[in-house]
């Protein structure tokens, strides 16, 4: 349980990392680094996204799993990895 | 009563044969144009001559005046049959003569009057049934009932109305107002249901399904000793619901964190993958070392790196051992252990009590870590669990060093399928330590010789320190250790009293000696004596030496090929050699450090081409060998290339040759 604190906090702390939410099963932050109505927004979103990924790979097969998505925009990247109820979403900007 | 009136009004003037005379049409009455003047002229000429012989002539202003030859004259009137209102012009086409023809016949029939009787004939059907009827009321009231009550129902007819008694009279009965009643329940609670059946689900679904009819065949099989089982079972996951539910983030946390870096550091990955120095076509032979990551830790900052290894099995892996060198300053160790996928933070961190010396993974079960301590304990942690605390550890009495532990190297499985590790320290023993289930058995193997400068009477008190330890890749029976005199032994598992040879190797303190990985006969050592040889263990005398500026404090056999091998300085250099290529100088030596920071050990990755080496500041920094310090003998055209240690074997072997 710590230690999953400390990795957070470790995330967080690196550069260039805009922000780190995690999100419940019914796509509701519990934890954020950012402002409620971005989290929130992230949240909804990244939610139905990550249920689409991880429906199409196992479509494909039912044996595989979604690991991590990645996001690459123009102004940042984002992280997302999905977990058996919750999220774990991240914002970086990489390399400036 | 209908009376058809001629309607045209002929006034005729009468024949004057008659003594009639114009009447008055005044004086006869009201209906003048309506009357056949003919019928009833006689009559009124009766009443009207009498009444008129004593008047004069009255002419109606409308009269027609004749002339004397114009009453005369003779009108034949004519009474027929026809009917005056019958039409006289009707037509009719003929289909015959295609035209319209005028019928000749037309019915002169006129009725004056219609009456319907109500007389029925005897015989007919009408007059049958009324006949029935009659019968029927007379004997109503006798004993005849019972067969008219079968007939009845069949000859109930609509009863006949008198055409002039009838009177039909109706009545509305009171009508209840209608009202309307209803009812409102609530209605039951509604919920949206929607799902998704993807094959995932259903396959999800099977699997479960799977899992529980196991566990029921389990639960049935034993029932007993679950009971206990359920119990604590149920509480542990009481436990687990009521705990904060993002412990189960470990995984994607450590997922992100890895993202997370990969995207800091993307060049150097990028590097460590594909990047090739395309320059070192145009340096001849030198090559150059990139750096790559540099792993540290800050609460590791105050220590030195004294081990470095790599894992076999996970090849991104490797452990750190931290400590310190000086005598005076012994505080705490670390075992670290970092990935090259998450450069900013170790993987594993375990804390030791004194300061950690030397580490070694196992090769096969590589979460097997056997770490030597500078209080002279050894232990062995376990990386499949949790815990900080080490799975054993030997203490005083189960035989441990009495000086630093300077080498731990693991061995095959003893006879008894137990593990087992070899050790050598400044006590002048090597030992073998023996995992056997939960405790730690030690086996002194051999001791080292004393140096023969000690005195004879303190020989046996004072013990060669042994500094380094190297089993043989193919006979591992054979081992060499190196000494802090300089010396180097080697010596054999089976021989416990003697070693089976001596090489007087350097001046000062051997720090490492290691087995070529490929070819049988030939190890390296290096010592602070600022040299570096290579030995062929039947000669007594080093076939290379190489002199570096400074001390050596590690070398190390390329695993990729037999005549490749680096060293580290005192000074903060790397020093690259291929024998093959150049016998004398290093391909590359470059400064990977700033100044005053010492290069302590050297570890070159099974696996890709990169090293790592560590310092006395506690960190770690990765470098990427260039392509022409990894060269591999020419092809011809033509020709396949052999591979395979036998290659590597007969280049060392044609390297060895060419000097004798």
């Amino acid at each position: 349980m710590a230690e999953v604190e400390d990795t957070l906090k470790r995330i967080q702390a690196q550069h260039g990392v805009i922000g780190t939410i995690v999100v419940n099963g019914e796509g509701i932050p519990i934890r954020t680094t950012l402002d409620n109505s971005t989290s929130v927004q992230y949240a909804g979103l990244l939610h139905q996204l990550t249920m689409k990924a991880r429906s199409a790979v196992r479509d494909i097969d039912p044996q595989n799993e979604l690991t991590f998505l990645r996001i690459r925009s123009k102004k940042h990247e984002i992280m997302v990895a999905p977990d058996k109820e919750y999220l774990l979403i991240a914002i970086q900007n990489p390399s400036e | 009563m209908s009376v058809s009136y001629k309607v045209g009004t002929v006034k005729s003037k009468q024949s004057p044969n008659v003594n009639t005379q114009p009447k008055a049409p005044v004086v006869k009455g009201v209906k003048t144009t309506g009357k056949k003047k003919d019928e009833e002229e006689g009559i009124d000429t009766a009443d009207g001559e009498e009444w008129m012989q004593g008047k004069t002539l009255v002419k109606p202003p409308d009269q027609l005046d004749l002339t004397e030859e114009e009453l005369k004259e003779e009108i034949t009137r004519v009474l027929t049959a026809n009917n005056p209102n019958a039409p006289q012009n009707v037509v009719r086409y003929s289909f015959k003569e295609g035209c319209y023809k005028t019928i000749v016949f037309v019915d002169q029939m006129a009725i004056h009057f219609e009456l319907e009787g109500n007389l029925v004939h005897k015989e007919s059907d009408e007059g049958r049934r009324l006949m029935a009827k009659h019968t029927e009321r007379e004997d109503c009231g006798g004993d005849e009932r019972l067969e008219n009550v079968p007939i009845k129902p069949g000859k109930r007819e609509q009863k006949v109305t008198n055409q002039f008694n009838f009177i039909d009279r109706a009545s509305q009965t009171l009508n209840n107002l209608p009202r309307e009643i209803s009812c409102q329940t609530e209605p039951p609670p509604r919920a949206n249901f929607s799902a998704t059946a993807n094959q995932w689900e259903i396959y999800d679904f099977y699997v479960e399904e799977l899992q529980r009819r196991e566990k029921s065949k389990e639960k049935q099989e034993s029932q007993f000793p679950n009971k206990e089982e359920d119990r604590s079972k149920k509480k542990m996951i009481q436990a687990e619901a009521q705990s904060d539910d993002i412990s189960q983030l470990a995984k994607p946390a450590e997922i992100i964190e890895r993202m997370v870096n990969q995207n800091i550091f993307d060049e150097v990955a990028q590097d460590f993958m594909y990047f090739e120095d395309a320059a070192d076509e145009f340096r001849g032979e030198k090559g150059t070392l990139l750096p790559l990551w540099k792993f540290q830790y800050d609460k590791a900052k105050g220590l030195s790196v004294t081990a470095l290894c790599w894992n076999h099995i996970y090849s991104d892996l490797f452990a750190v051992g931290l400590g310190s060198y000086e005598f005076t300053q012994q505080e705490r160790g670390m075992l670290l252990f970092y990935t090259l996928k998450n450069p900013s933070f170790p993987e594993f961190i375990f804390n030791t009590d004194s300061g950690v010396m030397c580490v070694d993974i196992h090769e096969q079960l590589s979460y097997l870590v056997a770490v030597g301590l500078y209080d002279g304990c050894v232990s062995v942690y376990d990386l499949r669990k949790k815990s900080d605390q080490p799975m054993y550890n030997s203490i005083a009495s189960s035989g441990k060093h009495t000086g630093a532990v300077w080498q731990v190297k693991w061995q095959k499985d003893d006879l008894d399928s137990n593990h087992n590790f070899f050790s050598v320290s400044t006590d002048g023993r090597v030992v073998s330590w023996t995992l056997v289930k939960h405790e730690i058995v030690f086996t002194d193997i051999i001791k080292l010789p004393p140096v023969d400068k000690v005195p004879d009477d303190l020989k046996n008190v004072v013990a060669t320190a042994g500094t380094s330890l190297d089993f043989h890749k193919q006979k591992d029976h054979h081992f060499l250790v190196g000494t802090e005199a300089g010396k180097i032994h080697k010596g054999s598992k089976y021989y416990s009293s003697k070693f089976l040879e001596m090489y007087d190797a350097h001046f000062m303190t051997v720090s490492c000696v290691r087995w070529n990985p490929f070819h049988p006969n030939v190890f390296i050592s290096c010592g602070w004596d600022w040299m570096v040889k290579i030995w062929d263990h039947t000669i007594n005398s080093p076939v290379f030496t190489f002199e570096l500026k400074s001390s050596v404090t590690d070398v190390a056999w390329s695993p990729h090929s037999s005549t490749v091998f680096a060293a580290v300085t005192a000074d903060g250099k790397v020093h690259v050699f291929d024998l093959s290529i150049n016998k004398y100088e290093a391909l590359c030596q470059q400064k990977v450090v700033s100044k005053k920071t010492r290069l302590l050990h050297i570890e070159f990755n099974p696996v890709h081409p990169i090293i790592i080496v560590g310092d006395d500041r506690g960190r770690v920094i990765s470098l990427k060998l260039s392509p022409n310090l990894r060269k591999k003998p020419k092809e011809k055209k033509g020709q396949e290339l052999p591979k395979g240690p036998e290659v590597e074997i007969a280049k060392m072997e044609q390297l060895l040759s060419s000097l004798r």
